[in-house]
């Protein structure tokens, strides 16, 4: 399913918090892995960034159990998600890289909460149900903290130097 | 929405303890959170999977997953996982190869278990070149790969692998973007349940060989015809095929090919007695 129409899908709270902890689940899953990933090709720190996110992510998974309450809340995905494609806050695990430091991955984690602003906005908007709508929009406004939140810790990071980005040994070579 | 029965395993159970060393970004990543998908979906227990392979990045698959597997002998994944199933039936075979791997070294294999129609589920991920070699050409890079080992580009025409399977008999064939674990575990769902032999062509970016293949996900699109058990529609469809059409392109109805060697080959029990501890 397009975000539009998982939005349209979302006719109850309980669906709404099914489909918010799919998001967190599958943003935990990611940054794991890419944690998972830098850890292996020697890169602690990127791993490191990589855990916290995903950390902070389960707390947000968290955060959606205790409030659903007495609702019974499970991710929807099972094996295989609602979104045809991937759900709004998944980090694309492709734009990764060798070469990636602190700064791609908050820009990667940016991506990924702007996607999820403008996701719970849509809701908040356009969903079917006012409780809905008004849950949506008290979602959108905490991912719109995560937004400032991931722009905050860019300015620690600035963008290298063109130079400073090459690869002085770069993989496709002749030995 | 999908399915939200409650499953007997999760994902993370079909992986098993061994961290892959792809490289990071690397589109594998994606097929195997695909793979372990689809498997939870299916709700077949690891120990009755067999997760074949041969050689290349994509045939360290096997050692990432809980299933049984083998990481066979370079380009020859087919055969071993078509012997496997004659003889263990019961059993799912997955197949897990590269474009090199797949289409060069194995690609004679390809041709005839397409024929031969053994119910195999085959995962071929496709990243137009040898990434664990550093960056060859393999048979669907494109003529115009210019680099230090290539100047000037291969010139060759690529090999188009849903054609091959088409024209030789494949039974269900279809086309995946790595990008999109969710479609492609849908997919491998729908290749495993298809009888007979499925080949499904998974574009799976090698953004270190080749990092113009990051923009694969914005080429990518949806198919938009639905599915045809009509083999030459099909083809027709491919005469039209961008090579980023994504879904099924192909379901057929040929029966698999299931020789009784099974009996012919006598009691099990004796062959089983010589393996024990």
């Amino acid at each position: 399913m397009s975000d539009a129409a998982v939005i349209q899908a979302i006719d109850s709270p309980a669906t709404l918090f099914a489909v918010a902890l799919e998001i967190e689940t599958d943003a935990v899953e990611r940054y794991k892995l890419l944690a998972e990933q830098m850890e292996t090709h020697n890169n602690p720190e990127l791993a490191r960034i990589f855990l916290d996110l995903a950390r902070a992510e389960g707390l947000h998974a968290e955060q959606i159990r205790r409030a659903a309450g007495d609702l019974v809340v499970e991710p929807r995905r099972g094996p295989i998600g609602a979104w045809r494609t991937e759900s709004p806050e998944s980090a694309d695990l492709i734009s990764a890289h060798y070469l990636m430091r602190p700064r791609d991955a908050l820009l990667m984690a940016l991506a990924g909460e702007e996607r999820a602003l403008a996701f719970y906005s849509g809701l908040a908007a356009a969903g079917n149900d006012a409780l809905v709508r008004k849950l949506a929009a008290d979602f959108a406004e905490e991912e719109r903290e995560h937004v400032e939140l991931c722009r905050r810790l860019l300015l620690r990071y600035l963008p290298p130097a063109a130079a400073d980005a090459d690869d002085p040994d770069p993989p496709l070579a002749v030995d | 929405m999908s399915a939200t029965a409650p499953l007997a395993c999760k994902p993370g159970d079909y992986k098993s303890q061994t961290k892959p060393i792809w490289c990071p970004g690397c589109g594998d990543y994606h097929v195997l959170m695909a793979l372990t998908r689809a498997l939870a979906a299916l709700g077949l227990p690891p120990e009755q999977i067999a997760v074949i392979s041969g050689i290349g990045c994509s045939s360290r698959i096997p050692a990432y997953t809980n299933c049984y597997g083998f990481h066979g002998v370079h380009g020859r994944s087919l055969p071993l996982a078509a012997g496997l199933k004659i003889v263990r039936p019961d059993l799912t075979v997955i197949v897990a190869s590269g474009d090199g791997d797949g289409y060069s070294i194995g690609g004679n294999h390809f041709l005839h278990a397409c024929r031969r129609n053994v119910d195999l589920t085959y995962l071929v991920m496709d990243n137009h070149i040898y990434g664990m070699t550093k960056g060859q050409p393999s048979p669907t890079t494109e003529p115009d790969f210019d680099t230090a080992l290539t100047p000037g580009g291969t010139g060759v025409r690529p090999f188009n692998p849903l054609v091959v399977a088409l024209a030789s008999g494949a039974n269900f064939v279809a086309r995946a973007y790595a990008g999109n674990p969710h479609e492609t575990a849908n997919i491998i769902v729908e290749a495993v349940r298809h009888p007979g032999f499925s080949f499904v062509e998974i574009l799976s970016p090698c953004v270190t060989y080749r990092p113009d293949q990051r923009a694969w996900k914005d080429r990518v699109h949806t198919a938009p015809v639905e599915a045809t058990d009509d083999a030459g529609r099909a083809a027709r469809r491919l005469m039209t095929d961008d090579g980023f059409n994504l879904g099924v392109l192909y379901r057929g109805d040929r029966h698999p090919f299931r020789p009784a060697v099974a009996a012919a080959c006598g009691d099990r029990s004796e062959l089983e007695k010589g393996f024990e501890l």
